[in-house]
């Protein structure tokens, strides 16, 4: 233990006329010190925020007001893939914007699983996109082009899950949008359709 | 017969060692910690595989909890104190100085501008239990109205520190519209770059961002 050594062990012998002091020990129980120690490191382990917050950056595109809707749309249709967030974490989607009123594209649903998630069908477009840049029937600068569109009944949880796939599947160009009445009616639609509430 | 004399060993254990290193600890311990900013409310972020880490200055914080309530808060006592000025002087608020001390002191904000003079003069306690039934600073899908208040703080923020980084940490419950309105009021003031706080989670394997990841250690995939 953390002592000195006072013992006069195999030192000078003192002569026999001088007195000897009477010997306290300096051994000190450093117990309660070390519990004291840990007491504290205890308490600052836990108030201690080692980690720092990570953060995502997002860039919104730039809102003029002097645009037209014309210049809006100007995305090729064959690049574009539809997401629409909506209640309970379902994610809808569609190929292409739906400019046309008429015609309305067929809404699948899906999710954000890992397997048959969003994620493969963001994968799928990503093929589709490259395989017709090689046959020729769009240039190179074309990307897959992913539109978010969040509904009123989804949550924030969903908006940075579908920031955090483009992420992951690396598509470089998207956007996040209002939804229109008529995707809101489309997806009430659907849900009617599969029975859902 | 005789058995085997067990040599008595003492009990008395060196304790220095483990004094040491628990002192050692406890200095990296004292040194590391930064304590928590206190937070209003309870936020669950969402997780993402961004690995930006948030700067440590210059950073305005919106928290937004699961209710939609927005709470603002800034770093820096100095700006917090010039903010207050001016955010007084063009909306005539009548603060006194210990007030405007308070609000350099303390941390989020999170009531409507006509509640910040009662709420900045009680006491931290108080404040507490104002921060749990405040209906939060209140925001607007329209920019330049009254009602909402969320661009003042942004006006303001941005006045005495132009290099502010704006940062929102929302819970993951809280619904779309809420934080579209906070995000419709940046683009307003022409903010188009802001950072989403979130937790890190693993990037899934096979991805594209899974294979960028690692090829610079020459794992293809």
């Amino acid at each position: 233990m953390a002592e000195l050594d006072t013992s006069s062990g195999g030192g000078h012998k003192k002569g026999p006329g001088v007195k000897k002091g009477k010997k306290l020990s300096t051994r000190i129980d450093l117990t309660p010190m070390v519990d004291l120690g840990f007491l504290l490191i205890t308490f600052f382990m836990f108030t201690t925020t080692l980690a720092k917050p990570k953060t995502m950056e997002i860039n919104m595109p730039y809102k003029d007001k002097n645009l037209t809707d014309e210049d809006k749309n100007k995305i090729k249709k064959s690049v574009a893939l539809t997401v629409l967030l909506s209640k309970n974490h379902r994610v809808y989607y569609y190929e292409g914007i739906a400019d046309d009123p008429d015609h309305q594209p067929e809404y699948k649903v899906t999710g954000f699983a890992q397997k048959n998630g969003i994620r493969d069908v963001i994968i799928n477009k990503k093929k589709m996109v490259d395989d017709m840049k090689r046959s020729g029937a769009l240039t190179a600068k074309d990307q897959a082009t992913v539109l978010i569109k969040p509904d009123t009944t989804s949550t924030y949880s969903d908006l940075v899950n579908m920031l955090d796939e483009m992420n992951i599947n690396d598509v470089k160009v998207y956007a996040i949008i209002d939804i229109s009445t008529i995707e809101q009616d489309n997806i009430k639609a659907t849900e009617a359709a599969n029975g859902i509430k | 017969m005789p058995h085997a004399k067990i040599p008595r060993k003492s009990t008395n254990i060196d304790m220095t060692a483990m004094c040491d290193v628990a002192f050692l600890l406890l200095t990296f311990f004292m040194l590391a910690t930064k304590f928590k900013p206190e937070e209003p409310v309870v936020v669950k972020t969402p997780s993402s595989i961004s690995s930006i880490i948030l700067p440590d200055k210059d950073v305005m914080l919106l928290t937004v909890d699961a209710k939609g309530r927005i709470f603002f808060a800034i770093d820096n006592k100095l700006k917090r104190k010039e903010l207050i000025e001016d955010l007084n002087a063009s909306k005539d608020l009548k603060l006194t100085e210990a007030e405007k001390n308070s609000f350099a002191l303390g941390a989020s904000v999170g009531v409507p501008l006509g509640q910040l003079k009662q709420y900045l003069s009680s006491t931290p306690e108080q404040q507490k239990s104002m921060d749990a039934t405040t209906p939060g600073i209140p925001v607007d899908t329209a920019v330049n109205v009254p009602t909402n208040e969320l661009g003042d703080w942004i006006v303001s923020a941005r006045t005495t520190n132009p290099a502010v980084r704006i940062c929102i940490k929302a819970d993951g419950d809280a619904s779309y519209p809420n934080v579209s309105k906070i995000i419709k009021t940046l683009e307003g003031y022409k903010i188009f770059k802001f950072n989403l706080i979130t937790n890190l989670k693993s990037i899934p394997q096979g991805t594209a961002a899974y294979i960028e990841a690692n090829s610079g250690t020459g794992e293809k995939k």
